[in-house]
């Protein structure tokens, strides 16, 4: 995984609260493979950004020039409920997105992100309104985000704290890969194991 | 005297294997699923090397991708080639693995959410997992259960455990009696309307109370499917003498000697009185109408006799703005009464109305009268597609003029290409309204199966209650 310290990066303002993850990428594109050549970015918001006929809109955000480069969006409350689809963290991550501010996530979607390296942020309701219009005000201007200090600092140098449980900043700032920090602890789990399920035998 | 615990602490504290100063822990998974949406997790981990440490602790089984019709014509019936592909892959996968695999053709294959419960594998007291978010509805038989993306379901497959931070618990109460034409999926609305999309979210869900007791275990199921549907990491309901009742006997259920150690086991489960949750919630069941959704949200549902709402008048500016895009995508005026709403098509299915109580309540509704608009019903399992028939159920929908198909996810997620048209109107016993769910510019109305069979036989919404008096 790799690892995210910190990132500036031009920051596009999402209005719109509970974004769901069938709108960040519709269902159709689930059974599309991914690889380092064919990423998920043509998928990402797709039926916002295109029309029937396959056109951009030209009104949605990151259609817009300054937007199209984009690595952060900023957007409204329970930002990725609905389905547990992680190809939404792809089609976000391979457009360029690697960090979303809002004021809530989803639960799953969130962890999502934090699997695949990717920050999600979360700071109050009018903070992220405020954020939104500076973006607005200034658009293509940068956001500045850093992780071992735990602060966003906005279009006027203002910087808002932010806060992340220990454990997601620690394996983001390292990119720890979870499967290898499980397997250190085999001798624990299956001693574990051997007494659950000496107790439920039908489980084993 | 131990301090009183809740059901989810109860089960969350008997599945620690290791518990971090940090407030993470290691826990024990008992049961995952895996279906063919898991191959990304499954690919990553062939690509490091690994294989899957317990076998015998996951099950697959292939429903979101697979056909309602034609079945017999076994994967040639799949018309998508990446669709055919991926359910090829789920038991290429399986085989390597050694995982026990309900294809397409197996007499036990249904919606996963369905057979978990239906062949016993789900029970008391267990943690289970699928990468899928409706997992949460295993949670009805008194288990710990939730969804994930593909890289927790990859550790699952890799180490059968998983880290996790201790989400925090929300009591539901659902007090009195539900009154005639009032289902689980009318008490699940009424929760999402009152406490919203996001009001469980980093919360599991005890669903409690008289209303939620004397619902069935199809109810329960149902009402547990759509906890997610409020934010709910997960949702729960104390385990009883139904559930015992239910699963005695089943394919995975413990047997003989095993059976009287696991009732041992179940029946210190539920929540200790005095128990303390972080929040609670009370609705009074006796006053719950039918319910439908009007928007594109789970939480903008309404009672069947109340009109569309004036986004003006909603409670803050995040639903308001929400309200007038989903009017708009729904084609929909303030002041309407919702049984002034045409509807051109419905689906009775999924993993949330799938069970053989729900394919008893729209046959009760759709026995004497004829469809007037295209309407089908997929069983949740190919079981209870054999028991439906058995019960003559399967000759009621075809008086009616309404298709009985095969057992998938079908219309609900329309990823096998059960779709709705663009601008058509739906009335669905599924679980997510939002923009495009049933097909790109459907416009979806969720409710129960009973209300949906009033929706055939009228072709507008129409309070199943009316129907019931005619009878």
């Amino acid at each position: 995984m790799k690892p995210f310290t910190t990132l500036t990066a031009v920051a596009a303002p999402f209005e719109m609260a509970n974004v769901d993850t069938d709108r960040i990428i519709p269902v159709r594109f689930l059974r599309k493979l991914r690889s380092d050549k064919a990423g998920y970015d043509p998928y990402l918001f797709h039926d916002m950004r295109f029309d029937g006929s396959g056109k951009e809109n030209p009104d949605f955000v990151l259609n817009q020039m300054p937007y199209r480069k984009a690595g952060i969006l900023v957007a409204g409350a329970n930002f990725g409920c609905g389905s547990s689809r992680e190809g939404a963290v792809y089609a976000l991550l391979d457009w360029g997105i690697r960090a979303i501010i809002a004021p809530s996530f989803g639960d799953i979607h969130y962890a999502n992100e934090l699997q695949n390296g990717m920050l999600p942020v979360t700071l109050p309701e009018e903070i992220c309104h405020g954020l939104r219009d500076q973006l607005r005000a200034k658009p293509g201007a940068t956001l500045a985000i850093d992780l071992p200090a735990q602060t966003v600092t906005d279009t006027l140098s203002d910087a808002h704290p932010f806060m992340i449980d220990p454990v997601y900043k620690e394996r983001l700032l390292k990119g720890l890969d979870d499967i290898g920090l499980v397997l250190e602890q085999l001798p624990t789990i299956e001693s574990y194991e051997q007494a659950y399920h000496a107790r439920q035998p039908w489980l084993a | 005297m131990p301090a009183p615990r809740t059901l989810f602490a109860k089960i969350w504290d008997a599945h620690i294997i290791m518990q971090k100063p940090d407030g993470d822990a290691l826990i024990h998974i008992d049961r995952n699923f895996v279906h063919e949406g898991s191959f990304h997790a499954f690919g990553a981990l062939a690509k490091e090397g690994r294989k899957v440490r317990k076998p015998r602790q996951n099950f697959a089984v292939a429903d979101h991708y697979v056909p309602t019709v034609n079945r017999d014509q076994g994967l040639a019936a799949v018309e998508d080639d990446d669709a055919r592909h991926m359910i090829g892959l789920l038991e290429e996968n399986c085989r390597v693995n050694e995982i026990v695999h309900y294809g397409m053709a197996d007499s036990r294959q249904g919606i996963v959410h369905v057979i978990g419960p239906e062949l016993g594998i789900t029970q008391p007291g267990l943690t289970v997992t699928c990468g899928d978010s409706h997992t949460s509805t295993h949670g009805a038989l008194g288990a710990y259960a939730f969804g994930t993306g593909a890289s927790q379901l990859k550790q699952i497959l890799a180490t059968q455990c998983l880290w996790l931070k201790r989400p925090k618990t929300l009591r539901v109460m659902v007090n009195g009696k539900l009154a005639p034409g009032v289902t689980g999926k009318d008490v699940v609305l009424a929760i999402i309307a009152k406490i919203g999309t996001a009001g469980a979210t980093g919360h599991v869900i005890e669903f409690a109370g008289a209303a939620i007791s004397s619902l069935t275990i199809e109810g329960r199921l149902t009402v547990c499917n759509m906890a997610i549907e409020a934010g709910g990491r997960a949702g729960m309901i104390a385990p009883d003498d139904k559930v015992y009742e239910y699963l005695h006997g089943r394919e995975f259920a413990p047997k003989g000697t095993n059976w009287e150690a696991a009732l041992t086991q179940w029946r210190a489960l539920p929540t200790d009185d005095g128990a303390a949750f972080d929040r609670e919630v009370t609705l009074d069941g006796a006053a719950l109408e039918p319910m439908l959704t009007w928007g594109t949200s789970p939480e903008e549902a309404l009672p069947v006799t109340r009109c569309i709402p004036d986004p003006a008048t909603l409670g803050d500016a995040n639903k308001r703005d929400h309200a007038k895009l989903a009017l708009a995508y729904m084609d929909l005026k303030p002041g309407t009464p919702l049984t002034d709403i045409k509807i051109d098509r419905a689906f009775i299915g999924s993993c949330t109305n799938g069970r053989i109580e729900d394919l008893r309540a729209a046959a009760a509704v759709l026995k004497g009268r004829k469809a007037v608009i295209p309407a089908w019903i997929s069983p949740g399992s190919t079981p209870l597609k054999a028991q439906a028939e058995a019960e003559g159920l399967d000759r009621i929908f075809a008086d009616a003029g309404v298709e009985w198909r095969a057992s998938g996810c079908s219309s609900c997620a329309a990823m096998n290409g059960d779709k709705v048209p663009p601008g058509m109107r739906s009335a669905s016993t599924s679980n997510r309204n939002f923009e495009g769910r049933q097909g790109k510019g459907a416009r979806t109305h969720l409710m129960s199966p009973a209300m949906a069979a009033a929706a055939i036989v009228t072709g507008r919404v129409t309070d199943v209650r009316t129907l019931m008096q005619g009878k």
